[in-house]
């Protein structure tokens, strides 16, 4: 398998990311993306029967909407349903946020977890819900993560930052500074009275959506709509920064401006998504990387198809990881991480002599 | 070969000597700082002539002896393996916490304790160097895999991945046993409050073998810093010595992790200060390293008393907390990857 940088062919790249009228579809990214739209909802309409109690997916629709056994309509619509739109919605943001972040830096090894934006929405989270419970509305809870990650992931940049940025240097001081912040979120959250275990804080570091109530979707949902929005309507700046600096400035475009853009909409997907389900590991890493397998480079067909497949990343490691060891519930992050790992390993491998 | 009487070696003796006493006032503070202060006549009388009736002496044997002679034991071994594990690679961020052997070492421990049910400590200890030789064997695959294998800076990433995978697996095996998980999460943080004397007596002879190993090899260290091609060339069986060299790391880290759980950094900031006060000769730079390790540890025990009164900070967390700056220093200053 070939890996491949998020490059593309600049005469492509550039028709691309020049002003243009009109909405027209490339028919096999299409193709790609409502095959993956629709294997998605079946995956939902399964994973909602799966579980303790078993549902067939007709009962599981019939519940969904009010009708069919009391016990069904209560597993399905209180329990189940809000788990599957949390996954999705986080899922969709991590992986969008991981494609935006290898178009920036235009390096494969970019994720959210590696450039400090998964440890400080972590570590704000925490002290969000540790050092203030209660004082103010969980509604402000996606705000304090992604103020947290764009003041992390910033210092991250300021110190990777000599004579320039180089991505290598910036992927390893945000591993360095992503092992300061899990260690002062774990101690955040085990010294944290009562409200939480230790335990459960434990499992929290992992990326989990076990508990999820509707009020998380609700308060999820508006931050993942309006920057999924803001990312489509910066598809052309993504495009130009695949080019390089100086092509990108010839055709008109503002660089810096545009990434500076970028990085925020991919700072606050990744943010609002993880103060609701902790850091889902590699998601923003694996996601990507399939998208560009499928459907290649160019940011228009690259974001909603790894959209995609984040969400059904986490939505099938969620039902994996809830329904095989019953009646244990492990945290989704567990097996992301089991398969995101050794995939970042081979991506270091495979790119060792490319630059 | 080295010449023996190197120019300012008095120098480098008065500042071992001077590290040495510097660790025993840290030691006695060790002893006598905390939640309930104790006077020194108390500490010394615990110790000469103990009298069970007296709380002082009590919380003296039974808490902070034990607890000031891990930090030291552990600093120690943490320090050297990451100065041997940095000779090895010849990588300046190469230490037991960051290539992944103390995570592949807890894995094993919580394998061993959740599934096997081991209970006995020298068992624990066993299993404990194994997981830490799986994981150094897999530093060292990944390193010399394909044309010339990963470089200094990748090998890093893949230690940071592999960590990540190993603390993934421990948390899936602690999650199908609850009830262990809060037994063993302090210790899976990194902390040396309240951990068994007993454990590290179980150890102290790995921790001596292999400190003592590693000042015994120092000159061949020397050598084999100065490359394959060179180290050969003067006559060394490089493959032998890169072998021992690897023990040696699997049983201090091994050691450190069954006692205390993985503590990070401390691997990666002494190899760095020994080096400036001692130069590159590995015969004083790996106990400068072993001191100057201890002394690191103790103080950060020490601070992890104070921070937030009346509870404590694992030691880990603290010394996350002073070895970041010192990785994001390095990583600035690395050179590895200057192409890349």
């Amino acid at each position: 398998m070939k890996i491949e940088a998020p490059k593309v062919h600049p005469a492509q790249a550039l028709e691309q990311a020049a002003p243009r009228t009109g909405v027209r579809f490339h028919r096999r990214s299409l193709l790609w993306f409502l095959g993956l739209f629709f294997f998605l909802l079946a995956s939902a309409v399964v994973s909602a029967g799966l579980g303790e109690i078993r549902i067939p997916p007709l009962d599981v629709l019939r519940a969904a909407g009010g009708a069919g056994l009391a016990d069904h309509v209560l597993v399905v619509q209180s329990l189940r349903l809000p788990r599957i739109a949390i996954s999705v919605l986080v899922g969709a943001s991590l992986a969008v946020a991981g494609a935006i972040l290898q178009g920036v830096v235009r390096n494969p090894l970019a994720a959210p977890d590696v450039v400090g934006i998964s440890g400080g929405a972590s570590l704000a989270a925490a002290a969000f819900l540790t050092l203030i419970p209660g004082a103010y509305s969980i509604q402000l809870l996606p705000v304090a993560a992604m103020i947290g990650a764009v003041l992390v992931s910033s210092i991250v940049y300021l110190l990777a930052w000599k004579r320039g940025v180089q991505t290598f240097r910036l992927v390893l001081i945000g591993i360095g500074v992503a092992m300061l912040m899990n260690a002062l979120t774990t101690f955040m959250i085990m010294m944290a009275p009562s409200t939480y275990t230790a335990g459960a804080a434990y499992l929290w570091l992992t990326g989990t959506v076990y508990g999820t109530s509707w009020t998380n979707v609700v308060t999820l949902l508006p931050w993942t709509v309006f920057f999924l929005l803001l990312a489509a309507g910066h598809v052309r700046h993504l495009n130009a920064q695949l080019l390089g600096d100086e092509l990108a400035a010839g055709i008109g475009s503002a660089v810096q401006r545009g990434r500076i853009s970028l990085l925020l909409i991919s700072v606050g997907l990744a943010g609002s998504a993880i103060s609701m389900a902790g850091p889902i590991g590699f998601v923003g890493l694996l996601a990507p990387h399939m998208a560009r397998r499928l459907v290649g480079s160019l940011s228009g067909r690259l974001l909603p198809v790894a959209g995609v497949i984040g969400a059904l990343i986490v939505l099938i490691a969620d039902t994996v990881a809830r329904t095989v060891f019953l009646p244990h519930d492990i945290p989704a992050g567990i097996l992301t991480s089991g398969i995101g790992a050794p995939f970042f390993v081979y991506l270091l491998y495979r790119t060792r002599k490319s630059r | 070969m080295i010449a023996k009487g190197l120019p300012g070696n008095g120098w480098k003796t008065a500042g071992l000597a001077a590290g040495i006493l510097l660790m025993l006032a840290c030691l006695a503070l060790s002893v006598i700082l905390g939640a309930t202060p104790i006077r020194l006549a108390d500490a010394v009388r615990a110790v000469t002539d103990y009298d069970s009736s007296v709380n002082e002496q009590i919380i003296v044997r039974t808490t902070r002896v034990p607890r000031a002679l891990i930090a030291a034991a552990i600093g120690a071994c943490l320090a050297v393996a990451g100065a041997l594990m940095q000779a090895m690679t010849r990588n300046p961020l190469a230490s037991p916490g960051v290539l992944g052997i103390n995570a592949a070492a807890t894995l094993a421990v919580v394998l061993a304790i959740t599934v096997v049910g081991v209970g006995s400590m020298t068992a624990q200890a066993w299993v404990c160097f194994a997981g830490a030789a799986v994981g150094a064997a897999i530093v060292y695959a990944l390193g010399s895999l394909g044309a010339g294998g990963l470089s200094p800076m990748r090998i890093v990433l893949a230690g940071s991945a592999m960590t990540a995978l190993f603390a993934s697996m421990t948390q899936w095996l602690l999650v199908l046993n609850e009830n262990g998980l809060n037994d063993v999460l302090y210790w899976l943080m990194g902390s040396i409050a309240g951990r068994p004397i007993a454990m590290l007596e179980a150890v102290s002879p790995y921790m001596l073998i292999g400190l003592l190993g590693s000042f015994l090899l120092a000159r061949q260290i020397n050598i084999l810093v100065l490359g394959e091609t060179a180290a050969s060339g003067l006559g060394q069986r490089t493959t032998a010595i890169r072998l021992i060299c690897g023990l040696i790391i699997v049983l201090l880290a091994g050691s450190s992790v069954a006692v205390a759980g993985p503590i990070g950094f401390i691997g990666i900031v002494i190899p760095h200060v020994a080096r400036h006060l001692s130069g590159m000769d590995y015969r004083w730079l790996l106990p400068y390293s072993a001191v100057l390790g201890a002394v690191l540890l103790l103080l950060a025990d020490l601070a992890a008393r104070f921070v937030i009164m009346p509870l404590e900070v694992p030691a880990g967390v603290l010394t996350a907390v002073i070895g970041t700056p010192f990785f994001v220093y390095v990583a600035r200053r690395a050179r590895g990857e200057a192409a890349a």
